[in-house]
Parts: C-alpha cells; sequence; structure tokens
C-alpha cells in the first residue's frame, strides 16, 4: 500500500506539467481525458505499484498551491497541532 | 506482535494566507510560487492579521485579490513610498511590497533607491524575470545582453539598450539597507531557500533593523516562448550566471540571531 498520495485539486491547477518533471518516483501524469474548467488537461497521481512516498516535491514547486499531500505515519509518531 | 497502526496525516495544502481564488497567472509562472512561499511564511510567523501588503502595477497587480490579508493598491514604481507611509503610521504592523522588474528597476527606481537610503524599515520581494510580463514581453531593465523580447526582436544589444540593472548588488551598497538577498525559483531546493530568505526579512523587519530585499529569479513562461519546465531550465542556465544567488548584505544583527536560533 502506498505510504503517500496526493489529491489535485482541479479548479487550481493550469497543467504547466511542473510537478511531473520533479515527481522523485516519475507517477504524476496529465490526464488526457478530460479538462479543467480553465480547459487545461489537469495532473492525476498514477501509482498503480503504490510508490508513493509522500514527499511533497510536486507541493513545493506548484505554483498554484493546486496538489494537497497526505502521508501514512506510524500512530506513535502523530503529532498533535501545536498551533 | 499487533501489526503496526498508521494513520494518514495531512503533510501539505494551500496556505490559509491565500485566498481561494485561482489565480490568474500564466500556466507554470513562478509568481505563484513566490506568493505560496510568502503565504506560508506568514502562516507560520502567525502574523496574518498584522501584515499589510502592497501590490505593484505588472503581473502581479491582483496580488491582493489572492493573498487573504490586508492589501494596497501602487501607483506604478511607488509601492516602496506607499509602503514607507503605512509602516511610518502603523509601526506595529509586517509592511512588505510585492513588485516585479518593470516596476522596481524601472519606474519605481527612485522610490526604491530612496526607501533603501532612509532605511525604511519595510520588506520588499523583488521578483526578477528579465522581462515585462503584463504588457506583452517587452525589454526591461533587467533583460540580458542578447536576450530577445518584443521590443528587441534581435536580443539587446548593450550598445543601443544598455546593460542590465543589479538591484541587489546596487541596494547592498547603502548604509539604510539590512538583508539584501538574491534567490532563485528553478527548482526545489532552491525555491526552499528563497523560503528561508523571505522568512528572514521578515524577521529583520520585525526586529526594526532597517530595509530589506529579496529578489526572487522567475520565469516567464508566455513571453519568453518556453514551456515552464523549459523556462525554469533557462533560469538555471543564463539567469543565475547575470544574476549570482547569494546574501549581498546581512546585518551583522542577523548573524547574531541566527547563532542565537541555532541554540
Amino acid at each position: 500500500m502506498a505510504k503517500g498520495r496526493i489529491v489535485v485539486d482541479e479548479t487550481l491547477c493550469k497543467g504547466c506539467e511542473l510537478c511531473t518533471s520533479v515527481c522523485p518516483k516519475d507517477l504524476i501524469r496529465m490526464a488526457m481525458d478530460r479538462l479543467t474548467p480553465k480547459g487545461y488537461h489537469p495532473a492525476m497521481l498514477v501509482d498503480p505499484d503504490g510508490e508513493c512516498t509522500g514527499c511533497a516535491i510536486c507541493a513545493v514547486i506548484c505554483p498554484d498551491s493546486a496538489i494537497t499531500v497526505y502521508r501514512l505515519v506510524p500512530a506513535e509518531k502523530v503529532r498533535t497541532p501545536t498551533a | 506482535m499487533a501489526e503496526k497502526e498508521w494513520i494518514e496525516t495531512l503533510i501539505y495544502t494551500k496556505s490559509g494566507s491565500l485566498t481561494e481564488l485561482g489565480t490568474h497567472y500564466c500556466p507554470g509562472c513562478t509568481h505563484g510560487i513566490s506568493h505560496r512561499l510568502i503565504a506560508e511564511v506568514i502562516d507560520e510567523m502567525g502574523i496574518r492579521e498584522d501584515t499589510i501588503g502592497i501590490a505593484p502595477v505588472g503581473c502581479a497587480v491582483f496580488a491582493y485579490d489572492y493573498f487573504n490579508m490586508d492589501f494596497a493598491e501602487a501607483a506604478h514604481g511607488r509601492a516602496p513610498a506607499m509602503a514607507t507611509g503605512l509602516k511610518r503610521v502603523n509601526p506595529d504592523k509586517i509592511v512588505f511590497t510585492y513588485q516585479g522588474d518593470g516596476d522596481l528597476a524601472s519606474i519605481g527606481a527612485a522610490e526604491i533607491m530612496h526607501a533603501a537610503g532612509r532605511g525604511e524599515n519595510i520588506t520588499v520581494i523583488f521578483i526578477n524575470n528579465a522581462i515585462y510580463g503584463m504588457t506583452g514581453g517587452q525589454m526591461a531593465p533587467t533583460t540580458l545582453p542578447g536576450q530577445r523580447t518584443t521590443s528587441t526582436p534581435l536580443g539587446r544589444d548593450i550598445e543601443v539598450h544598455g546593460f542590465p540593472l543589479r538591484m541587489c548588488e546596487i541596494l547592498s551598497q547603502l548604509d539604510g539597507s539590512a538583508y539584501v538577498v538574491r534567490r532563485s525559483l528553478h527548482n526545489v531546493a532552491n525555491i526552499r531557500r528563497a523560503k528561508k530568505a523571505i522568512r528572514q526579512a521578515f524577521e529583520v523587519q520585525r526586529q526594526g533593523l532597517g530595509f530589506s530585499m529579496v529578489e526572487l529569479l522567475s520565469s516567464c513562461p508566455t513571453n519568453w516562448g518556453m514551456s515552464a519546465d523549459e523556462a525554469l531550465t533557462w533560469i538555471e542556465e543564463h539567469m543565475v550566471e547575470a544574476y549570482p544567488l547569494g546574501d549581498y548584505k546581512v546585518s551583522p544583527s542577523i548573524a547574531v540571531t541566527k547563532k542565537d536560533e541555532g541554540r
């Protein structure tokens, strides 16, 4: 099972493909079968073997803050938010 | 042994200091990245209610729609003058301007120079993409020699159009400036460094040390005629050479602060 996953907000994604170029596991593809409301092909995670680690590098380069990143963390290591 | 329990945790999501609105910037434009970095720094410092931003004229003219905080819109190039007034009237607020190279280095050259010279306690985020983005890709003061733009179709000829202005080098010479650094947004490592520099610049202002500016080398895929990815490579190959990254001026008091933070 994948350690991480990303969710792309398709109302924000403009299909610039920067996330596809930085993913260390090369797991992000453009969804050529659909368009966003703005008219771009959005990015999507293609992870059949569960390789995503939730490293958030795609989120760091995304100019439109369209990517939300989740990662599985051992229960004992989950920190309660302090702020 | 019982199976280890895993909990799905949120690692990254859009900063609360940005509004829900999608930006009007072209796909792959690094304006979005710099907006995000500023918003994340403001979130981390917990100063959203105490921050006043000033939007420029240029592509970032609608920045007030994208930041979820108090914002003002300045006349072309006059953001440092407006920031001066706002900061002097509200000394307990954090005031920053967000300016492009046409705004800051061309029409606003006098304002930025004197704001830095007076040592105004403001922060300037300077986006250098070597071109006028909003008006259609004309030559800017920061355009590289030989670079093709719509107003220099044969490339910038230094004999006719002169040399590019290096604002960090210029402003670091002024006694009023406390923190003047140049960073780039062309890859993940440099984006992270840029975020640290923005944080440092806001800290400089919070401590009242004087003028702080972070120059960010940015891309303009549309007017450079490249894909988003090619544009980032172009920054790395051409712009970083012409505009070396680094700390041009760091107030001695910051060096002390840095050491204290390490303890």
